[in-house]
Formats: C-alpha cells, sequence, structure tokens
C-alpha cells in the first residue's frame, strides 16, 4: 500500500490553534507523524525585556489566555523572590482561589473540546454551559472573565469581600453537582468509552522518557504535582489528592482531569471557608536585583516554569518561560503512530494543548533531525558568527 | 425588477445565515475562548442564524483573532483568498485590530488590517461574548443598506 501524507493544519477546524501536524498514513493507520510549531511565536519574552516589572506582569498574562494567572503567577513569584518580598497572607489565599478556578474552567473547557473532537457536542454545550458559572465567579473576584490581572508584585490587586466570598461558595455547591454528572457521564456513557479506552496510549516508562507533564504525565501513572512536591502559596496548608491514573490512555486523562475538579472544589472551600486576615499587599520596589530565579507553578496543563534575571533596574535581563504543553508535545508523535487518522485530532486535544503558551525559541537543525536547546555562550558564539556573514562585528560587546 | 427581487432576495438570506470561520492568527487564545462561548448556551449565537464553519470555501465571515504573526501572514492571506465573495472580516481582540499588548514584538507583523481589509473591529483583551454579537449584528445590519 502506497503512504499517503495527510497534513493536518495550521489552519483545521479539529485544532482551535495553529500547529502542524505531517501524518504518514498506511491505510487508516498513522506510522509517522512530523510536528512543526513555531506558528504562534510572538516574541514575548524579548518583549518583555523592554517593559517594566509591572508591565511585565500584564504581558506574561497574555502568553497565554487559559492559564494567564498560571504564567502572571510564576512571573511576580521570580521578582518577589529576588526583591525578598513577604506576601501577605490574604494575597496568597487570593491568588490560590484564582489558580484553582482557573484550573476548573480550563479543565471544564477542556471536556468540552474532547467531547467535540469525539463528536459528542452534547457535552460540549453542557461543560461549557457550567464553565459559566465558574466565570462568573472569576469576574465577581477580578472584573474580568479572562486575563484576570490579579497579580501585583507584593500581592494582589483587589480584596474578597465577605459577600463575594459567600457568592464563590454558593456556585461552588452547584459545581459540585455538576462535576459529579461529568464524571458519571465521563466514565459510563458507551461513546465516550468506545473513543477513548486504548486509544493514545503512552506507557509509563515513556511518559517519564519523554518528559510529560500535568495530567498528561498523572493519566500515566507519573505521580508529580508540583502543588505537592514544591508547594507555593498555601498548598501545604490544605488537603488534597494528587489523581493519578494507570490507564494511559485517552481515558485516563479524563478521569484525572475530572477528578482534579472535585480536588479544586476542595482546595477551594477550604481556602474561602478559612480565609486569612490582613493586608493584600506590601509595597514594592522599581528596580528589581541584581539576582535570578527559577519558580515552578502547577498550571493546568501541568509543570509551568519561569526564569527571571535581574539586574539591578526596572527592566528584567532575561525572562524564559517553559510552558507545560511544550514538555507534552514530546510524547504526541509517540501516541499518534499507530493508532488512525480518525482518532488524531482527538489524541491532540487529550494533551490539552495551548500552542500560544508553546511557542518559545530553541533551536531545530533542519536536515539532520537533531534538536536541542542551546547553551547562552553556544548561542551567542553563534549568533556572532551568523552577523560577521552580514559584515556586523559583535565579538567584542 | 426581476434582476431587483434577486438581488433582495440573496441579501435577505446573507442577513439571516451568515456563515463564520474563525480563525487564529497568533492569538493568546483569551479571544478563541470567548469566540468559543458565544456559540454555546448562555450566549447562543446560532439564535441570529450564525453558524461556524471548518472550510473558509464555506465561510461568508473570517473572524480572526490575535496579532498577526510573520508565520501566519501567509496562510491568513490564503484563507482570506480562498473565501468566495462577497466576504467580511472581523478583527476580533485589541491585537487583532491593532497588535495590543503585542504591537512592536519581533514575531508579530501588528494588527490583522495589515494583511486583509477588515469590515469590522471588536476591541477589547478580550472581548465579552456580548460585544462580539453586537459587532456580528453591527455587521449586518450595515448590509441592509
Amino acid at each position: 500500500m502506497p503512504k499517503i501524507t495527510v497534513p493536518l493544519g495550521p489552519q483545521h477546524p479539529a485544532l482551535k490553534e495553529p500547529g502542524s501536524f505531517m501524518l504518514s498514513l498506511e491505510g487508516e493507520e498513522i506510522k509517522d507523524a512530523v510536528l512543526r510549531l513555531g506558528y504562534n511565536h510572538r516574541g514575548v519574552e524579548k518583549a518583555a525585556e523592554a517593559r517594566n516589572y509591572v508591565q511585565n506582569i500584564y504581558l506574561l498574562e497574555r502568553v497565554c489566555g487559559i492559564c494567564s494567572h498560571a504564567h502572571a503567577t510564576a512571573y511576580v513569584h521570580n521578582v518577589e523572590e529576588i526583591a525578598q518580598l513577604e506576601v501577605p497572607q490574604r494575597a496568597k489565599a487570593i491568588r490560590m482561589i484564582v489558580g484553582e478556578l482557573e484550573r476548573l474552567h480550563s479543565h471544564l473547557l477542556w471536556l468540552g473540546v474532547a467531547g467535540h473532537e469525539i463528536g459528542f457536542d452534547t457535552l460540549f454545550m453542557y461543560s461549557w454551559r457550567d464553565r459559566e458559572l465558574v466565570l462568573d465567579a472569576l469576574e465577581e473576584i477580578s472584573g474580568n472573565r479572562v486575563h484576570y490581572s490579579m497579580n501585583s508584585i507584593g500581592g494582589v490587586r483587589r480584596d474578597m469581600s465577605n459577600e463575594q466570598i459567600k457568592k464563590v461558595l454558593g456556585i461552588l455547591k452547584t459545581l459540585e453537582k455538576r462535576i459529579k454528572y461529568y464524571i458519571t457521564v465521563g466514565t459510563e456513557e458507551s461513546t465516550i468509552l468506545a473513543r477513548t479506552q486504548g486509544v493514545g496510549v503512552l506507557p509509563k516508562d515513556e511518559a517519564l522518557k519523554r518528559c510529560a507533564t500535568g495530567p498528561q504525565g498523572r493519566a500515566s501513572g507519573v505521580d508529580r504535582d508540583v502543588r505537592r512536591d514544591n508547594p507555593y502559596l498555601l498548598y501545604d496548608k490544605v488537603d488534597f489528592k494528587v489523581i493519578t491514573q494507570d490507564s494511559c490512555d485517552v481515558f485516563g486523562r479524563l478521569v484525572v482531569r475530572a477528578l482534579e475538579m472535585v480536588e479544586s472544589c476542595k482546595i477551594l472551600k477550604q481556602v474561602l471557608e478559612n480565609m486569612p486576615s490582613g493586608d493584600i499587599a506590601v509595597k514594592a520596589p522599581i528596580k528589581i536585583g541584581p539576582g535570578e530565579a527559577v519558580n515552578r507553578y502547577e498550571a493546568p496543563r501541568g509543570e509551568d516554569i519561569h526564569y527571571l534575571k535581574a539586574n539591578g533596574t526596572d527592566v528584567p535581563a532575561r525572562v524564559k518561560v517553559r510552558a507545560p504543553t511544550l514538555a507534552n508535545f514530546e510524547s504526541v508523535a509517540y501516541m499518534l503512530e499507530g493508532d488512525t487518522l480518525a482518532d488524531a485530532p482527538l489524541i491532540i486535544a487529550a494533551i490539552d494543548p495551548c500552542f500560544s503558551c508553546t511557542d518559545r525559541m530553541s533551536l531545530v537543525q533542519t536536515g539532520t533531525g537533531k534538536s536541542g536547546i542551546m547553551s547562552f555562550k553556544e548561542l551567542r558564539a553563534y549568533s556572532i558568527e551568523e552577523y560577521k556573514k552580514k559584515g556586523i562585528d559583535f565579538s567584542k560587546l | 425588477m426581476i434582476k431587483n427581487l434577486k438581488e433582495k432576495a440573496v441579501t435577505w438570506s446573507r442577513i439571516k445565515s451568515p456563515w463564520v470561520l474563525h480563525y487564529n492568527s497568533g492569538s493568546c487564545n483569551g479571544c478563541d475562548i470567548e469566540t468559543l462561548d458565544a456559540l454555546t448556551p448562555r450566549f447562543d449565537i446560532e439564535r441570529f442564524g450564525v453558524l461556524l464553519k471548518g472550510s473558509p470555501r464555506h465561510a461568508d465571515v473570517l473572524l480572526v483573532t490575535g496579532a498577526v504573526t510573520k508565520q501566519q501572514a501567509k496562510r491568513l492571506r490564503r484563507v482570506y483568498d480562498q473565501m468566495a465573495a462577497p466576504k467580511f472580516v472581523v478583527a476580533i481582540g485589541a491585537c487583532a485590530c491593532s497588535g495590543g499588548v503585542m504591537y512592536g514584538c519581533y514575531g508579530v507583523l501588528g494588527g490583522v488590517d495589515k494583511i486583509i481589509p477588515v469590515s469590522a473591529y471588536i476591541p477589547g483583551c478580550p472581548p465579552r461574548p456580548e460585544a462580539l454579537i453586537d459587532g456580528v449584528v453591527k455587521l449586518l445590519s450595515t448590509l441592509k443598506k
């Protein structure tokens, strides 16, 4: 049988974002998958070097519209670490509330998209309707539905009143009932079972080898969660379970996300019922550093790593973002191989890809098939070489 | 007389059910989820006859979200060219209108109007689904004239 190559993307109805997959098929079966990223590369990291620390909160929030609080929080954690600021407990609690609500909205969003890819549009409409409740809660707290802009350096920008806390608790009550319903649908509905069980299998050793993080890794039995392993904010004071599954397929990822929503509700209740009192922010200096910091944050999609280098001015010297989807993309090609073309959109959707987060700079040498990340020295030497060809000498800088 | 009637009928049907295509030209996802939100039960843009389509060849209105990245400019142009006339473009969000917070980034060319003609701008970061519906309805009401 001749091999056929089917391009998927960058504009494709199954993908909400631009990414490109070249699928080599033999009949219905995918034999090889080649991934191409970078359609969404805007240059946020470079832009961050031209903006001051406060402006950067809003810029980095817009790395991604779904996990915007994750990026902004990881960034302010870095700034606060370098400036040695003690963030008030109440600010930490509010950050946590927004973070967990964000996880709820992201997982409900994923559930809907997964339903849509299966062809189960009723689930899509149901879960997106209930997602509106979470957005209502976020709007109540922050004033925005997307891009909450809650963080400031040294705390948060808005306080929560008792009425707001009561309202959010009320919303949680309704949500819990709905989540229970989704767990039943997700684990018992025969359409979902038929389309997800045994699809996109990623065994535990492969998941470890390919650095899968977040729900993607946890569904393959990789028991890792930054919230528990390296607690930030008030996560060491709340009680929650890290959900893992060992079915290693799309079904496992669905179950992990559904059960994680229950845990998020549990965390939210604990925080909302025991809100610490006090200030919501401390005064932050305009000039930060010099110093370096790395922080991890458990975003809805997995581990989000931020690096910041400060040089004592009001703008950062370097901001580096490693978004969770980038780590998870490694395993997509593996999961696609051997599955059918009809399952491809679902397998891609199952990692909950976020291309706008992912499209950072990394070096891929075309032709040799090698890929890697350059060290600063190598990159510098490479750029000096490149500019020499153009007649500009940077080596003395 | 008959020609006039025919034109009227075509305009009427165009206004009654505009099919839209969503294209992400380098957005942060914020506008995309709000665009999709407009299709879901609470806002339900389908009550105005708006239907989301997968292919540019079926679509009347192109909804573009996000600042146009260098990688996407060529593709955006191609998608636009594939649409059958008459076609309309709606720029959703601050980035699509002007480049927004991404203005000046090395990977970003600017707003959508740098690449293709835009019929309606919906500002906001991201615009609420209500604003989106309002924009689309306003665009359709200009067609009546």
